[in-house]
């Protein structure tokens, strides 16, 4: 039926809907798009499937209630949204924790780290096709999640920290339990960086794909892993060191170009970075209480506003508190979530490129939905 | 304190008479106790004198919770009240953190001053706090800014009242886009110059803005733009009603 005066192919833009049901947008990510052929025009990240409220939430309740809910957020890393509620808090009542307490918290949090790159790791290989180090991945970071119920009897929703320290004491054998897996680990992100690497598939996946300028990424408020594959040397544990990790030697890997390819490399050394992090806890844990003396009823002194932060895996998570006199619940806490911010530059970083790499694009951000929509 | 109930008794029993005959066989004078009482205060005054002067860990004391300063002082307050005289409405430091307040039709000047002048390259965060019952305005408007070299935070903060726009910052900091259209969705605090004033957590035709405090939790039914033949615009419908519809049709 093609003849002269017909054209070969349909050149009209066509709208497509990515998701939200769709396994590559990890979780329930809609993005709207306009493509031309496979190249995409246009991309509008449509958000708040899974929104349930949580500020709000966060309003009706004591200081403490509170925590269970940051579970829910970035429910693959929920050790880290514990401890930035939890340091936010302190902040504000005027607490310094234990030494023990805070070796502990930086021990749970460092284990998290690794959970939460595992899971990128394996779902960002996913995306782009090679499947292998999936079960890779989740092999150890089952062994990891092994640990987190044996301490606090949970697996994905932690729940394992208090406002003045950790709320209990680690079980007999747990360190030695840990100490095994933090020795294995190495070799083990030497098996994934193996398979992935200098694999010729994944570098032409993801080398030049989603370039992001330092400049860029500091105008968009990246944080975390891509703005440290950008080359911005910016880590939350070095600039506002919070439960002792001044104490801590370790390195903050940076990239060159800022592509996917780099933020990989970054993630990866992160992990060895974690790993020597816990080795040095573990040898210097220090003995005493795991709770600082608190208050039953934990009371605002003055009215006011506090900012606390953590380096989350995927980035500078922020509590922002707002309290009013004696209070015992908070007027307002707004949070800052890293993935929220990440995503918004998901537009520029795939307009003018093809559908796959908006996939890889999406696993490089490393997002979590359920922390995007809070 | 109810596990230890059952125990208790049996303790107690043999160890009474015990403690009697020990009375007995040892009574102590007046004199030896007066003595034993002063030995133990000797005792508990040294150990707190010990105490005292040996010094705690900081955790080991009490917490000692944060409180406002005059932060007038501050670099960068200093900064911008010169680069912009009687901009500067306060300055207050607490917790370490410096919050400026200045007035909100201005909140643009600011920011921009501040990112160039002051070189706050990065926006970390922008909220709002509603105060249904204030006068000056029932919003803050916040902003909290990064700068590199020194590594400190300033805190911007603009009160508006009801209603009442804001101009957008997404010309200063282009990571302002969602944060501003998280607030307009949240609070309903509309941005002037925004390059795309949407909601974002909540769906278009959703009623109301769920981070004001008249909002209830429970939530209200927001149907109401899509079935707007069933549900008024303004509410859902009126529990009463429809049990009445539910009782007539039945």
């Amino acid at each position: 039926m093609t003849g002269p005066d017909r054209p070969l192919f349909d050149v009209e833009e066509m709208e497509i809907n990515f998701g939200p049901q769709h396994p590559a947008t990890h979780g329930v990510l809609r993005v709207k798009m306009k493509l031309d052929g496979e190249k995409i025009m246009e991309a509008k990240p449509i958000i708040g499937y899974l929104h349930r409220g949580t500020e709000k939430l966060f309003e009706t309740m004591n200081f403490p209630q509170c925590i269970p809910h940051t579970d829910r957020m970035d429910y693959v890393a929920a050790a880290t949204n514990n401890q930035g509620f939890c340091v936010t808090m302190e902040k504000l009542l005027g607490i310094t924790i234990p030494p023990r307490a805070a070796y502990i918290r930086i021990i749970l949090a460092e284990l998290q780290r690794l959970a939460s790159h595992l899971v990128w790791l394996a779902t960002h290989a996913v995306d782009i096709g090679a499947i292998t180090p999936f079960f890779y991945t989740f092999r150890e970071r089952d062994a990891i999640l092994d640990l987190f119920e044996e301490y606090c009897g949970a697996r994905l929703t932690l729940n394992t920290m208090k406002i003045g320290g950790v709320p209990f004491e680690l079980p007999d054998g747990w360190l030695d339990r840990c100490s095994e897996l933090v020795d294995g680990f190495n070799a083990h992100i030497e098996e994934y960086e193996n398979l992935l690497t200098e694999n010729r598939i994944w570098k032409k996946r993801t080398i030049d794909v989603g370039v992001v300028s330092a400049e860029d990424a500091i105008e968009w408020g990246l944080t975390g892993p891509p703005l440290r594959g950008s080359g911005v040397k910016w880590d939350i544990r070095k600039i506002f060191p919070y439960d002792r990790y001044d104490e801590i030697d370790f390195e903050i890997p940076i990239g060159k170009k800022g592509d996917t390819y780099d933020r990989y490399l970054v993630r990866m050394e992160e992990m060895r970075q974690s790993v020597r992090i816990l080795r040095q806890c573990l040898d210097r844990l220090p003995d005493g209480p795991h709770m600082a003396k608190v208050p039953k009823v934990l009371r605002v002194k003055e009215a006011g506003m506090v900012y606390g932060a953590v380096e989350a895996p995927k980035g500078e998570l922020g509590y922002f508190i707002v309290a009013t006199e004696k209070a015992t619940a908070p007027y307002r806490c707004r949070v800052r979530p890293p993935s929220f911010i990440n995503l918004q530059m998901l537009p520029a970083m795939v307009e003018g490129h093809l559908v796959a790499d908006l996939v890889a694009v999406i696993g490089t951000l490393d997002i979590v939905l359920g922390e995007i929509d809070r | 304190m109810s596990d230890d109930k059952p125990t208790a008794p049996p303790e107690e029993t043999p160890a009474a008479p015990e403690s009697e005959e020990k009375k007995e066989q040892q009574p102590l004078s007046d004199e030896e106790k007066a003595a034993k009482i002063a030995e133990a205060k000797a005792k508990a005054a040294s150990r707190k004198a010990a105490e005292e002067a040996e010094p705690k860990d900081p955790w080991e004391e009490k917490p000692v919770p944060p409180n406002h300063e005059d932060a007038s002082d501050d670099p960068d307050a200093v900064a911008l009240g010169s680069g912009m005289p009687g901009i500067v409405l306060a300055a207050d430091r607490f917790a370490g953190e410096v919050t400026l307040s200045v007035p909100a039709d201005r909140i643009v000047d600011v920011c921009r001053f501040l990112k160039h002048d002051c070189d706050y390259k990065f926006l970390v965060d922008l909220t709002a706090v509603d105060w249904p019952d204030r006068e000056e305005g029932r919003f803050d408007v916040i902003y909290w800014m990064h700068r590199f070299d020194d590594s400190k935070r300033l805190r911007l903060h603009a009160v508006v009242a009801d209603e009442v726009p804001i101009s957008s910052v997404t010309e200063v900091w282009k990571t302002a886009d969602w944060m501003e259209r998280e607030v307009y969705d949240l609070f309903g605090i509309v941005f002037e110059n925004h390059p795309g004033l949407e909601r974002i957590l909540t769906w278009e035709g959703f009623n109301g803005h769920p981070l004001r405090k008249d909002f209830p939790l429970e939530g209200i039914d927001t149907g109401a733009a899509i079935y707007p033949d069933v549900y008024p615009p303004g509410g859902g419908p009126v529990l009463e009603e429809a049990d009445e519809e539910e009782g007539g049709a039945a």
